[in-house]
């Protein structure tokens, strides 16, 4: 353990954020808890008998369908985020001191602006008539105009879009500590490209792979934004379904038993993963 | 130069590599031979670790050409050189065990595991690391690290080891048995040895024969006895162990002996150098440990003396070393054993008669 000033010796800078927690976080969540068990009243209040009835309803195919279907497309964008975040991070790692700074101000920029406004902007890429449409048919690549909003393949776009920075910065931070010789080390000991990164580059940088896809996969598991503008009715997501529980079926009770259900399952992933991935690097 | 090539491991001709607007390497042209430790001795950015990572293929020449074991390296990557390099911080892989990264090339290589075992263990051995194959590197000393480092190399059994500054990273103590050792580890594998490093003890101490870098460019190639007696430079004396000098004028040329006028001092004689001609200027130059002091003047014609004023008297357990203040204000550097025990030391502000004999002085043209 590296020196640090024990934290026995400050209790009082805890108070300000545990209170926060327990109040603003722990009770909320012990009352969605709650209510996860009770039953729904007749105009959309709740009526506190128990039951398990909410639980059981889940396992409906169609909630189950849509379920899959997050966990599915969770999983697809934590897996392009990475394909696509690595060899940004290792570049930008790579890049002169100076240029490093410019190039990770540059993943970030985007946070500039509103999370709603960038998804809208995506809207007008992807209908019909949109930008991408039309440059395509300009170029000739397609006849016909593109039928891409309101599907799976968009809310994958703007999943990926929305959540690629979070798995750069910690990949980047990673790589950067990656000192350049173990490299040249590796390529010294006849390893070809792909070896030095399969057997130096990656173990290397797992710490960086690992917290980059957990910091993907949560919020795109429980997105709600991006399926609601990008994938409309016929693509929803864990996270509508909730929301529309809640604001437009008015049934409280089984929108909580399924936000316990995703945690839960969130819970269960992540446990599972940094068994399998983590262990080993410890 | 093809004279040599039939025992070269290594050749380089005119070898020159920008990076930038610097010239790191300028006209490099340089023949190691098979089974030499040969070192590279040079300051900081003189050049002695671009030319490193030029054998290594790090980096390609912008022209020349180097050769390795008959082979000429032109755009061979290093994965594919007869060459290891041990690194400056031995780079060891530090989520793989002592046996993983000793293992590595020869894994990549694509022995069979049956062979890697035992040559694994063989390498250990010879570093004396048997024990600690399990170990990660973060939880072995400096000098082990080292050494796992050499084995790492070793065991692909290339035809050239390169060395980037081996023993830098450890203390005096560590420092002085691991020279003795790896010039006994080199003479034991028969491997050629290039070591590059800027202290000037380490390269006499295990190198066959050296090389002197300054700006890029070669100074002097010899053995480090023809270098440290010979120096051809007033840079190599210099920078090969702290050297007087002074700066003066030929005067006359008799036989072997020269006469150098000096301003403030007067007439000094040296060996004559290759060269040299009267009017030149010169650098009189010599070694501390060739200058004697006495308070009588000296009464043979065959010494050098100069009056001196002793500014600072330095105990340092078996010699004195004193700094002397010469009449034209030049500091000089002596150091008188102390065998003779305390009856001719010398204090602080005393007056003196620096002596030395004329055969022990070096001439450099300037």
């Amino acid at each position: 353990m590296k020196k640090s000033i024990p934290a026995k010796s400050f209790p009082w800078l805890v108070v300000p954020p545990a209170a926060a927690l327990i109040f603003l976080f722990g009770v909320p969540l012990l009352l969605v808890f709650a209510v996860s068990f009770a039953t729904r009243g007749t105009y959309g209040g709740i009526e506190w008998t128990f039951t398990l009835a909410n639980y059981i309803s889940i396992a409906d195919p169609l909630y189950l369908r849509i379920f899959w279907r997050s966990l599915w497309l969770a999983v697809l964008t934590t897996v392009i985020c990475l394909l696509m975040g690595f060899p940004l991070a290792y570049v930008i790692a790579r890049a002169p001191k100076r240029w490093q700074g410019i190039l990770l101000f540059l993943v970030i920029i985007p946070f500039w602006t509103n999370f709603l406004v960038r998804t809208y902007a995506w809207m007008f890429i992807l209908r019909s008539e949109g930008l991408l449409s039309t440059v395509l048919s300009a170029l000739g690549l397609t006849r016909e105009p593109l039928t891409l909003l309101f599907t799976d393949t968009a809310v994958l776009i703007g999943l990926v879009y929305g959540y690629l920075p979070f798995m750069v910065l910690p990949l980047y931070a990673a790589l950067e500590r990656l000192d350049p010789s173990l490299i040249e080390a590796a390529w010294d000991l006849y390893a070809r490209p792909h070896q030095v990164f399969v057997r130096v580059v990656l173990p290397l940088s797992k710490p960086g792979v690992i917290a980059g896809c957990v910091l993907v996969f949560i919020p795109s598991l429980g997105a709600y934004v991006t399926p609601d503008l990008l994938g409309g009715a016929r693509s929803m997501m864990i996270g509508n379904l909730i929301q529309h529980q809640y604001l437009v079926v008015r049934d409280w009770p089984f929108g909580s038993a399924l936000s316990f259900v995703l945690m839960a399952g969130v819970l269960a992933a992540l446990l599972y993963y940094l068994r399998a991935g983590g262990a080993r690097s410890l | 130069m093809d004279r040599v090539s039939a025992d070269a491991s290594i050749v380089m001709r005119e070898v020159t590599k920008r990076h930038g607007t610097t010239v790191a390497v300028d006209h490099l042209s340089l023949s190691i031979r098979k089974g030499e430790f040969f070192a590279i001795l040079g300051p900081s950015g003189s050049g002695k670790t671009t030319t490193l990572r030029l054998l290594a293929g790090f980096e390609q020449p912008d022209a020349g050409e180097i050769i390795i074991e008959g082979q000429p390296m032109q755009g061979v990557p290093p994965n594919h050189r007869p060459v290891n390099l041990v690194f400056q911080n031995y780079a060891l892989f530090p989520h793989m065990t002592v046996a993983q990264n000793v293992a590595f090339g020869l894994e990549m290589k694509g022995l069979p595991s049956a062979e890697i075992g035992p040559r694994v263990a063989e390498a250990l051995e010879m570093v004396r690391l048997v024990g600690k194959q399990d170990r990660l590197p973060s939880q072995l000393s400096g000098g082990e690290q080292q050494r796992v480092a050499l084995a790492r190399a070793l065991v692909n059994r290339p035809a050239v080891l390169l060395l980037d500054e081996p023993l830098g990273a450890l203390d005096k103590q560590l420092r002085l048995e691991m020279e003795v050792e790896l010039k006994a580890l080199q003479e034991r594998v028969g491997i050629t040895f290039v070591c590059v490093t800027h202290d000037q003890e380490e390269a006499l101490t295990m190198s066959d024969r050296m090389a002197v870098m300054h700006h890029g460019r070669l100074l002097q190639v010899g053995t480090p006895e023809e270098i440290y007696t010979a120096p051809a430079s007033a840079f190599v004396a210099s920078f090969i162990g702290v050297s007087n000098s002074l700066p003066g004028r030929v005067q006359a040329i008799e036989g072997q002996r020269a006469t150098v006028a000096v301003e403030g001092i007067g007439l000094v004689h040296a060996p004559v150098c290759a060269g040299l001609r009267a009017g030149a200027p010169v650098l009189v130059t010599i070694r501390p440990e060739r200058l004697h002091l006495s308070r009588d003047p000296a009464t043979d014609g065959s010494q050098n003396q100069i009056r001196v004023r002793i500014a600072k008297a330095i105990y340092s357990g078996s010699e004195m070393h004193y700094l002397v203040t010469l009449p034209n204000n030049l500091t000089w550097k002596a150091r008188v054993p102390n065998a003779d025990g305390t009856a001719k030391r010398f204090d602080a502000g005393e007056s003196a008669y620096l002596k030395w004999r004329t055969t022990d002085a070096v001439l450099l043209p300037e």
